[in-house]
């Protein structure tokens, strides 16, 4: 049967370490069995120290990427000062159920440090509903593959190495047993010094 | 419909807008209202005078709370500060709907002044006969605002409005100091009023609002922010005591 939410393809997970956060995905873009784009974008920073990821309909979330980019600056202007993940989230969740009836097709996560240093993580259904984590959050089309990685995998107070090598061994394992997900992995870790990207090197199938 | 679609306020000659000065003397015929910002505070306060000793006074609404962390006073016209003060109320709470926290003070006076310059510049109204003083504590410590019915607002250490505003300033200008702490600020607020009042001064006849920077701790060890809080008749009657 015919999903909506399943046409684009995506894998998403976020992970809470000690005074760090991780957040990965995917890089497939297709449209149903075909492939598209090896590199599409769709863990975001909002601010030095917040990470939004999408899953869902490629168009919304480009579209909310956008959306979000904008109230975030205009809250920068107004406030002069930097959002903070829990605060964002509300946003977002707010942004979403605004649209209840007639909604963007995304599923958010999202992923930050706020000022004390205190990692956060949530994720979101498409109207809006916050998911509040104490370990990890995915979703996507390799979703279900992710719990179960997640699951086995992640243990509490993880070092930034560590949580580097739990997050992308969650990941590249779960897309690989997902058709719609995979052809290339990226992962952020957000530690109080900063961000470190890597490029996952996988299959690229 | 047309005899309403343009602005009452309009430029006089000496690029002044008359309307609003008029605004400005209806709050200077009001009753008198101060302000401090302490270290870890902020203090209003202001008289509650009631035109006859049949007026029940303790149903008097002068000091507001907008929301847990923000508080608001005026000098001029009640009718007027009422509906400004529902205008505050629902601002926070849109805020509050988006971003599950109350808005930093200096967001909340942006959007009031807003709506008090619009007031200037529509058809068919005219100026808030008020100035407000507004007083809380968010991100950045205590604040306090004053708004003016131009929708000019002005932040500050310590002011006055209302009748008595001048020498009340010259009078907070020789005892403010920067590291002033709350409860000396409200005494000073309390001996400000008492400068300018006629007659006797009792807890019946002011109103104190008071907002330390200091989270209040839970039965359960959680942190609860700052709460805006009206001193009680009795609250108000010990400092008197100590002030006489």
């Amino acid at each position: 049967m015919h999903s909506i939410m399943e046409y684009n393809g995506a894998a998403i997970v976020a992970m809470k370490g000690k005074n760090c956060i991780a957040i990965g995905a995917d890089k497939r873009l297709g449209q149903r069995q075909l492939t598209v784009d090896t590199n599409f974008k769709k863990v975001f920073p909002i601010t030095e120290r917040t990470y939004i990821g999408l899953s869902g309909l490629a168009t919304d979330v480009k579209t909310l990427h956008d959306q979000f980019r904008m109230r975030v600056n205009l809250y920068k202007h107004r406030e002069e000062r930097v959002i903070e993940p829990k605060t964002f989230a509300n946003l977002v969740s707010h942004v979403l159920y605004e649209r209840r009836f007639g909604s963007y097709l995304v599923n958010p996560v999202i992923a930050g440090l706020d000022k004390n240093d205190i990692p956060f993580i949530c994720g979101m259904d498409s109207i809006g509903c916050i998911d509040l984590a104490d370990n990890f959050i995915v979703c996507g089309t390799a979703e279900e593959n992710l719990y179960g990685a997640c699951e086995g995998l992640w243990e509490p107070d993880l070092e930034p190495e560590e949580l580097f090598e739990t997050i992308s061994q969650a990941l590249l394992n779960s897309v690989d047993r997902d058709a719609m997900s995979g052809w290339g992995a990226v992962v952020h870790i957000i530690t109080p010094a900063g961000v470190i990207t890597r490029d996952l090197k996988s299959r690229m199938d | 419909m047309d005899r309403y679609s343009f602005s009452l306020t309009t430029f006089a000659p000496n690029g002044k807008l008359l309307q609003i000065e008029h605004a400005l003397a209806a709050v200077g015929n009001g009753s008198t209202s101060v302000g401090i910002k302490a270290a870890n505070g902020v203090v209003i306060a202001t008289e509650k005078k009631a035109g006859s000793s049949l007026i029940d006074v303790s149903s008097l609404e002068h000091m507001v709370m907008v929301c847990e962390s923000i508080g608001m006073v005026y000098s001029g016209m009640g009718p007027d500060f009422r509906v400004l003060v529902n205008s505050a109320r629902k601002a926070a709470q849109k805020y509050r709907r988006i971003y599950m926290e109350d808005p930093p003070v200096r967001i909340l006076v942006k959007e009031l002044a807003s709506i008090m310059q619009e007031f200037t510049q529509s058809g068919g109204v005219r100026p808030f006969g008020v100035s407000l003083l507004i007083a809380g504590v968010d991100d950045r410590g205590p604040n306090l605002y004053q708004v003016d019915p131009s929708g000019s607002y002005f932040p500050w250490k310590a002011t006055a409005i209302g009748k008595n505003m001048v020498n009340s300033k010259t009078f907070l200008e020789k005892r403010f100091d920067n590291d002033i702490d709350l409860e000396d600020a409200v005494y000073t607020a309390i001996l400000t009023l008492k400068e300018g009042f006629e007659g006797q001064m009792t807890e019946q006849s002011i109103d104190v609002g008071v907002i330390t920077t200091i989270p209040t701790t839970q039965a359960d060890g959680k942190q609860k922010p700052p709460r805006f809080q009206r001193l009680s008749p009795a609250e108000i009657k010990d400092y008197l005591s100590n002030v006489a």
